[in-house]
């Protein structure tokens, strides 16, 4: 085993003490018709020879190219020191702070990451992390059933198909129902949640809402009117969840401001590598009088016998591990070092640096939005975005794989994400961030235009915006 | 011993009669066995409770439990008292830490549960 | 000598300085938001700290040295299998490859991960017998809650909707019942027998048309093996229930059970538990779920599925109809279980088999240590990775309890084992050594306990007065809970004021 300590003269002692010749005695107990088939895994691999396939596999991975996917998990820079920290021991291999005396730190960290995300979605009770931003959501609408007794929750379909789809998930055993809010076909609107639709859907007497679900910016990159939402959740007694991207709160007006009561949200943009899916921050938070409802861990400020300030795990008794199948959640495990890696993200950038970080995508994107105007390809919806924005591209799905060899990750493919949505056909969903570079989005505007057009690419000079193209002219036929 | 003006129930809950209405609380031995009370979670006003059916739950650092009303009726009011200071079911479980009041439908049902010498038995068998 | 640093920390916020920190983002023009409307923006800039990166720094690391952890000491927390958290594991998990690839990347671009992912779902196929896994929980509980609801529409594809409980022995994990409720069953709990094991006349008494799943830990909570799960299993199929593993023991019997073969339907890995990736201090963890035949078909989506050019994909949106749906976004904890893949390659089969093995003889040989000191409620019996000790006769002859003798092994340098779990022995610890430490270490533990055991008769207000030499003592966890303080504002830094 290689990293087992027993030379063999520790084994015979141990044994001896037990009073038994083999350690097969002390599997004695297993039924002999219940025993296990041999293991057929392959030979144990020494260190020198696992790390070489393990970097060759990752090498398989592409991720070299100029990449403008966004779509839920974005690309940040994220500063040295976060990771370094990351790799004390003392953080990563610590368990569970049932000891507070000698969990200080990860309590203490833990404090200081409820304050500052209560700073940044302004509501007072953040919880100690959840899986990710779909577990939270739907954590979020099952919180909204228990708190208003209701059982049915709208969901805008701009919201995250993931979040949806989990939630539908978790409201499979209770009872519950999980309803779409339809979006604005057209006109300065579209693809943002039709509030009139959302009126018709909250007016149904025998069908009370306990829940009202939208995203602030929207799935599509859009920002929808939260507090008109908020005023009409609230009219028809029902509470309003906001799903939140966290660095965009940076500059966005946050949830508490404008009437949310809960607030849902992935935290990957704060310092978190995309890693294909996870370990991500569910971010879970609610107002002071939902403190009862929030699932998870939560950790309070105290004292110790001497009256020293110190902190420990409170509200306990609403977890699993004490309350069991009256319990509000079965979550036990979380996602504390994930946390940890947002709070010094946030410490480290402070409130300026975070604003650049929001401020500098949304300068990108309007980069981006212009150059791919330039070459013909023009937004999807007009309303106002901050950094992620849908355009129109005619057989989106096969430019998006021509694009690939042309060494750019063009975004998603809106028809793959959302197939049941025919306005969606033809369409890339594309974001820039604080990495995204000038020569990043001259490459993909020229690429695109070559591919539209059906022509090789033309050389651009790095740095420069400038690129060919016509300006106002229709979108030419793909050529193949 | 424990108070003989009141009757007690096996889930260590109290009743004191005064002509229709009851106050219920948890005992003392109850108090001592949760430790210290952080939360209390009662009834609203007007909700009928039915004897023997969980009409609250009251929560310790490190448990929680069930309250079970010792007599059906309608609660007239919940000792709104404990929101702030849930500690005084610790430190007066019989006086200023009772929990609800109620208008009692059948005072028989009294007759049912434990007098305080029963109910005594009961906590020193352990 | 403290077993942490002992030097608190003030607060990040009482850190901070306005107009500290900066030089790691560009500034963005001051017109950057002009575009978005004065409506939806934010008026007061979100009061986050100020700090420099030296002040971040050693925040962050002052803090660390208060923690007790794996890298630091010896950690027998029973039931939570804290066992050494591999450095190769951490570096490879960070390799650019992996670390930098985005979820919704097409599968062409993913081939590298994807094929792990593939391949750590067959060594996982193969080390619990069962016919197929979905990596995508995020956690146990959150693979516990897949399990059910498997179950759940497995019997509703049937056209069997009246089965409303679910089974579920007192000596479970609270996750078991929680999950229940989650997936709207009733608990009905089983008691235990002496011996330790499932009461078998109890569990049958419960069993019938109405029994949806039936949820058991094997090896169980107190680290027995379920003798009688050969008759267990055979009562749960023989009423057309279902039965789940909670795999959080796996650590004690790889290359020795595998729940497929012996019959279980579902079943749960803790990766944290079993496969070496570090708790992290509450998380992330993985919750892959191995299911039988019959319950392939409900799967959570995606999956990933090889295709006939031997390249690898994700299932498409819609392509199993039959599936629950999804659990979390996009294809699981990632990168997680490329610290999991990396632990199972460098063991191998008979390396996984021998820290089963090693496991169980460091457990038992400090069972048997500990004998004479403390009680052992199920006698002489071997115990599997874990076994509780009592301290019942102790607290009875000196008054001292089991959660003082935890505080006390903390002044002696170690972690506490797990403490009053499971509930139904009386002051009992649930000790869990791992197959990593050394007999030294084991030893010393094990004189630790046994001294603490004499401090309880001979001068017990050290142990009931313990820790003495931490950063904190005990708290006041019932002010915490009274009047919960869960966020930093000024006014609580005016009344508690820093500590340096």
């Amino acid at each position: 085993m290689p990293y087992g300590p027993h030379t063999p003269a520790d084994r015979a002692r141990m044994l001896a003490t037990i009073g038994i010749d083999s350690v097969d005695e002390l599997f004695a107990d297993i039924p002999e018709r219940l025993r296990a088939t041999p293991l057929a895994l392959a030979e144990p691999e020494p260190e020198l020879a696992l790390a070489a396939r393990l970097e060759a596999l990752s090498r398989r991975n592409q991720v070299d190219l100029a990449s403008f996917l966004g779509a839920g998990v974005y690309r940040h820079y994220s500063p040295a020191a976060i990771d370094q920290l990351l790799l004390r021991g003392e953080w990563y291999t610590a368990y569970t702070p049932y000891q507070p005396e000698i969990s200080q730190g990860t309590l203490q960290s833990i404090y200081e990451y409820q304050s500052l995300i209560a700073e940044l979605v302004g509501l007072d009770v953040v919880s100690a992390s959840h899986y990710d931003g779909a577990a939270a959501t739907a954590e979020a609408a099952l919180m909204a059933c228990r708190a208003t007794r209701r059982e049915r929750v709208l969901v805008s379909r701009a919201v995250h198909r993931h979040y949806r789809e989990t939630t539908a998930t978790y409201f499979l055993g209770g009872g519950l129902a999980v309803e779409e809010i339809p979006l604005v076909a057209d006109g300065p609107d579209a693809g943002t949640t039709d509030l009139a639709a959302l009126e018709r859907l909250l007016a149904d007497p025998d069908r009370p809402v306990a829940g009202v679900i939208a995203g602030q910016p929207n799935f599509l990159g859009l920002l929808e009117p939260m507090a008109e939402i908020g005023r009409l959740a609230h009219a028809a007694g029902a509470l309003f969840v906001a799903v939140v991207e966290p660095v965009s709160l940076a500059v966005l007006e946050p949830p508490g401001v404008y009437g949310a009561d809960i607030a849902a949200g992935e935290g990957q943009p704060l310092g978190i590598p995309a890693q294909y899916g996870g370990p991500y921050l569910g971010i879970l938070a609610a107002t002071d009088s939902l403190v009862r409802q929030v699932p998870g861990r939560l950790v309070g400020l105290t004292t110790d016998l001497d009256g020293k300030r110190a902190f420990v795990m409170t509200l306990r008794a609403r977890e699993q591990d004490i309350r069991r199948e009256k319990a509000a959640s079965n979550i036990c495990t979380n996602q504390a070092l994930l946390a940890l890696a947002a709070s010094i993200y946030l410490a480290t950038l402070g409130p300026h640096g975070l604003r650049d970080v929001a401020a500098l995508g949304a300068v990108r994107a309007a980069e981006l939005e212009a150059a791919l105007a330039e070459v013909g390809v023009r937004r999807l919806h007009s309303g106002p975005y901050l950094n992620e924005f849908a355009v129109r591209v005619p057989d989106a799905a096969a430019v998006h794989r021509r694009l690939i060899d042309r060494g750019i990750l063009a975004g998603l493919v809106l028809a793959e994400a959302e197939p049941d949505d025919p306005s969606l056909t033809d369409a890339l969903l594309v974001c820039a961030t604080e990495v995204t570079t000038a020569d990043d989005i001259a490459r993909f505007a020229d690429a695109l235009s070559a591919v539209l057009r059906g022509r090789p690419p033309i050389a651009v000079e790095a740095g420069a915006g400038a690129l060919v193209g016509e300006s106002g002219g229709a979108v030419p036929e793909l050529s193949r | 011993m424990v108070p003989t003006d009141l009757r007690y129930t096996k889930d260590h809950e109290w009743v004191r009669l005064e002509g229709t209405e009851a106050t219920v609380g948890i005992t003392e031995y109850a108090a001592n066995q949760l430790g210290d009370i952080v939360f209390v979670e009662l009834p609203e006003v007007g909700r009928t409770l039915e004897q023997g059916a969980v009409f609250g739950v009251v929560e310790s650092v490190k448990a929680v439990s069930d309250l079970f009303a010792p007599v059906s009726g309608s609660v007239v009011e919940a000792n709104a008292a404990l929101a702030d200071k849930p500690e005084l079911v610790n430190s007066e479980p019989l006086g200023a830490g009772w929990m609800v009041r109620v208008t009692v439908a059948d005072k028989a049902e009294l007759d049912g549960l434990l007098d305080a010498a029963a109910y005594d038995a009961l906590i020193s068998e352990g | 000598m403290s077993v942490t640093g002992n030097r608190l920390e003030p607060t990040i916020f009482e850190r901070s300085s306005p107009g500290r920190g900066g030089g790691k983002i560009p500034h963005a023009p001051r017109n950057a938001l002009e575009r978005i409307p004065a409506a939806q923006r934010r008026t007061q800039p979100p009061a986050l700290p100020e700090l420099n990166e030296p002040e971040v720094v050693r925040h962050y690391v002052n803090l660390s040295q208060l923690n007790y952890a794996v890298d630091t000491g010896f950690y027998p927390l029973g039931s939570c299998t804290m066992k050494w958290n591999p450095k190769l594991n951490e570096w490879a998990a960070r390799l650019p490859g992996f670390a930098g690839l985005h979820p919704l990347a097409p599968d062409a671009t993913a081939q590298g991960t994807l094929e792990l992912l593939w391949e750590l779902e067959a060594a996982l196929v193969e080390i619990s017998g069962m016919a197929a896994v979905s990596l995508q929980p995020a956690a146990g509980a959150q693979g516990e809650l897949t399990g059910i609801l498997m179950i759940r529409a497995y019997h509703r594809s049937r056209g069997d909707m009246d089965r409303t409980d679910v089974l579920v022995p007192d000596s479970s994990h609270g996750t078991n019942p929680a999950t229940a409720t989650m997936a709207g069953f009733r608990t009905v709990t089983i008691p235990s027998a002496a011996d330790g094991g499932i009461d078998l006349e109890a569990f049958q008494a419960a069993l019938g048309p109405r029994t949806a799943a039936v949820m058991i830990t094997n090896p169980s909570t107190l680290g027995l093996f379920e003798t009688r799960i050969g008759q267990l299993l055979e009562a749960v199929h023989g009423v057309g229930a279902l039965a789940y593993m909670d795999g959080a023991n796996l650590n004690a019997i790889l290359g020795r059970f595998k729940p497929g073969e012996a019959g279980f339907d579902v079943m749960h890995f803790n990766v944290h538990k079993t496969f070496s990736t570090p708790h992290g201090g509450g998380g992330p963890g993985a919750g892959p779920v191995g299911v039988g035949p019959a319950l392939v078909p409900f799967l959570p989506a995606p999956r990933v599925v090889r295709g006939d050019d031997g390249g690898f994909r994700l299932e498409r949106s819609g392509e199993r109809p039959s599936s629950i749906g999804r659990m979390r976004s996009f294809v699981g904890n990632t990168g997680v279980l490329v610290r999991a893949y990396a632990y199972i390659l460098a063991h191998g089969g008979a390396g996984l088999r021998e820290v089963s093995d090693d496991a169980v003889l460091a457990a038992n040989y400090l069972r048997v240590r500990l004998a004479g000191t403390f009680d052992q409620p199920f006698g002489d019996r071997a115990c599997k990775h874990e076994f509780v000790a009592s301290a019942a006769s102790i607290k009875k002859a000196t008054g001292v309890r089991t959660l003082d003798i935890a505080k006390r092994l903390i002044d002696y340098g170690y972690h506490p084992p797990t403490i009053y779990f499971p509930l139904i022995v009386e002051e009992g610890m649930l000790i869990e050594p791992t197959e990593t430490e050394p007999i030294e270490t084991l030893d010393a533990f094990a004189d630790a306990l046994i001294a603490i055991a004499t401090e309880a008769r001979e001068t017990p207000e050290l142990v009931l007065e313990a820790p003495h030499d931490t950063p904190v003592r005990r708290l006041d966890e019932a002010a915490a809970a009274r009047q919960p303080n869960l966020r930093w504002r000024a006014m609580a830094g005016a009344e508690t004021p820093c500590p340096d």
